[in-house]
């Protein structure tokens, strides 16, 4: 491996990439909602109007799973309603974020630029293939993990700041939320990558690409609407089953992608 | 002239149905500049994609400056430099931004990258817009930044697919030079794809015609059109009062003449190359003293409308005088 000519590779397709304001919007837009326009909302204006009461959490209470039900136990309605939003529900939204950014970059990386017409110029250089998939894998993963980790970070200031008054301690970081940042999300960032590869065939345009592409979101969507629903919790046991079982998509959509990533094939579908 | 730098064997290239490439053979010489012709869909871009190993033929093979462009495509890609018939510029880079990447994909040696693109932006005359984004250039900028590219690594052997469509007679110009000088001074050898038939008459030792994949002639240009060229204009300097007994002569012969000038020229249309002498002996046996004889060299441009058939075919005076 040319390590040299992997940075080119992604120092170009990075460069590209922030051009274009479809990735822009899901790498800046999509964290800042998600990681501090929403914990912000959500917890300032409850309490402002001071307001869950016992009804509420007993109502929360009987539409959880037992499990995360014990991890609500003698905590009042307002620490509850906190902990279950912020640490529970905001789960599977944060595997949104490694998501929708590996896929979007994917997708101008793969798709865009043969849309483009820059891909022939790249593939007389003497990169072999593996070096040209190697780079474009990492212009995807990179800043989807950065994003993720940026994200985690930030959204632990804000979500420790904005239920300061409300909790005994702080509730980032924690334990599942570390085994989400550092296990599952480089997997959710791999397969926002790998399915955008398997796209990439056969898509034409940046904008079909990115439009499939985010069907990959609907597992997650499945997650959220799963724990709401009362069939699941997110605990460190399903973070790491669920990190283990995206893994192991990954590796299977990549051994998949690879074959169909070869210079003479690239070149013949231009 | 020393070993062959391309040799290529039985090589094809089918899509589906479509024979891009056919059975072609063909050899080209270190510092040669060889000539690719043929029509759009000729199957010129898709021999220069597999001469360069992007492209896996599906018969046959080749080498290329005795390498497997198969096997040792990556190897072989630091010598070749590549031209695309598309500049495949990155529009939203700036023109450095897109020589100091490829740069580095070429293996430049890092710390020769930044005087190597500054040379080669001031050498395209680009170096006032360096620092614009390639979007803006205008369509013979963006073609001298992709020429420009392809010279980053000081490739030994250039494919150029179309150098010059689309550029301004001036920059055609510098193109042409840089072609001249790269194989003249520096013995590096060039394939080059156009369908300028005067810029490959100019520039070309030899050239190779493509038809539907098929090569159908390869040789020096002017080779080429004394073999193929069926009606060449050839001027004979006769006596003026003998004018009208020559074209007699002539005519009797069914062959066609044009405007017999007063000043004694007569200009014989629709001649080959190999029935010159016989008509000198014609003239001279009906006892008209001849001065000069000057054929009209055909050009590039004749040979290939002679190859397409696509010019209204003159009577042959050759078969006439037999
Ligand atoms: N990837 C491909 N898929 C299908 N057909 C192809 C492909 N590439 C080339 N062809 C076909 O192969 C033939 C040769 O194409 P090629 O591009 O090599 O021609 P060319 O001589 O370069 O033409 P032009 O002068 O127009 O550039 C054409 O009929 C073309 O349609
Ligand atoms: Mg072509």
């Amino acid at each position: 491996m040319n390590w040299r000519a992997i940075q080119a590779l992604m120092r170009k397709d990075l460069k590209v990439v922030l051009q274009n304001k479809g990735v822009v919007i899901p790498i800046v837009l999509l964290p800042l909602i998600l990681f501090i326009v929403i914990p912000g909302l959500v917890l300032f204006i409850p309490s402002a109007t001071s307001s869950a009461n016992n009804n509420d959490l007993a109502q929360l209470m009987a539409m959880v799973t037992p499990g995360l039900r014990d991890q609500l136990v003698g905590l009042t309605p307002d620490q509850a309603g906190a902990v279950f939003f912020l640490v529970y529900m905001m789960a599977p939204l944060f595997l949104i974020v490694p998501l929708m950014v590996s896929n979007v970059i994917a997708a101008d990386s793969f798709v865009g630029e043969r849309e483009r017409k820059t891909l022939e110029a790249l593939l007389y250089t003497p990169t072999t293939d593996g070096e040209l998939l190697v780079g474009k894998m990492l212009s995807a993963l990179v800043p989807a993990i950065i994003v993720s980790w940026a994200g985690y970070v930030l959204y632990s200031v804000v979500a420790d700041l904005a239920s300061a008054q409300l909790m005994e301690r702080a509730l980032f970081p924690n334990p599942l939320w570390n085994v989400i940042a550092l296990w599952v999300a480089p997997a959710a960032a791999g397969l926002g990558l790998t399915s955008m590869m398997l796209v990439s065939v056969r898509a034409k345009t940046f904008q079909d690409a990115y439009q499939t592409g985010s069907l990959v979101v609907l597992p997650i969507v499945l997650l959220l609407i799963g724990q709401i629903a009362g069939v699941l919790y997110f605990n460190i046991w399903l973070a790491l089953g669920l990190g283990l079982v995206l893994w192991i998509i990954d590796a299977v959509l990549l051994f998949y992608g690879r074959q169909t990533f070869h210079r003479s094939e690239l070149i013949a579908r231009l | 002239m020393t070993d062959p730098v391309i040799v290529a064997s039985g090589l094809g290239r089918r899509f589906g149905e479509t024979v891009a490439v056919d059975q072609l053979e063909l050899t080209v010489q270190a510092g040669e500049v060889f000539g690719f012709l043929g029509h759009n869909g000729a199957g010129k871009t898709t021999t220069i994609r597999m001469l360069n190993g992007i492209l896996t033929p599906t018969n046959g093979s080749s080498r290329v400056l005795g390498l497997d462009p198969m096997a040792d495509g990556p190897h072989l890609r630091t010598r070749t430099g590549v031209l695309t018939e598309t500049p495949s510029l990155d529009e939203r880079l700036t023109g450095r931004d897109n020589l100091a990447i490829y740069a580095d994909l070429y293996r430049v040696p890092k710390d020769a990258v930044k005087a190597r693109v500054d040379e080669l932006l001031t050498g395209f005359d680009l170096y006032e817009r360096a620092d614009d984004k390639v979007g803006g250039y205008s369509k013979g900028m963006k073609q001298r930044l992709a020429l420009a590219r392809t010279l980053l690594h000081k490739p030994e052997m250039l494919f150029l697919d179309e150098p010059t469509a689309g550029l301004d007679p001036v920059a055609a110009r510098q193109v042409h030079d840089m072609i001249v000088q790269s194989t003249r001074q520096q013995g590096h050898t060039v394939f080059l794809c156009t369908h300028n038939l005067v810029e490959a008459q100019r520039l070309c030792d030899r050239v190779g015609v493509m038809e539907h994949g098929k090569l159908v002639a390869l040789g020096a240009p002017r080779d080429l059109a004394r073999q193929l060229v069926t009606n060449l204009t050839v001027d004979f300097e006769v006596d003026a009062e003998a004018v009208p007994a020559a074209l007699q002569e002539l005519e009797g012969k069914g062959i066609t003449t044009s405007v017999a000038q007063q000043t004694g020229t007569i200009s014989v249309r629709g001649a080959t190359h190999s029935a010159i002498p016989d008509f000198v002996n014609l003239l001279v046996g009906a006892g008209i003293r001849i001065y000069g004889v000057t054929p009209q060299e055909p050009t590039l441009e004749d040979v290939y409308f002679a190859l397409h058939g696509e010019q209204p075919v003159q009577r042959n005076s050759a078969e006439v005088i037999q």
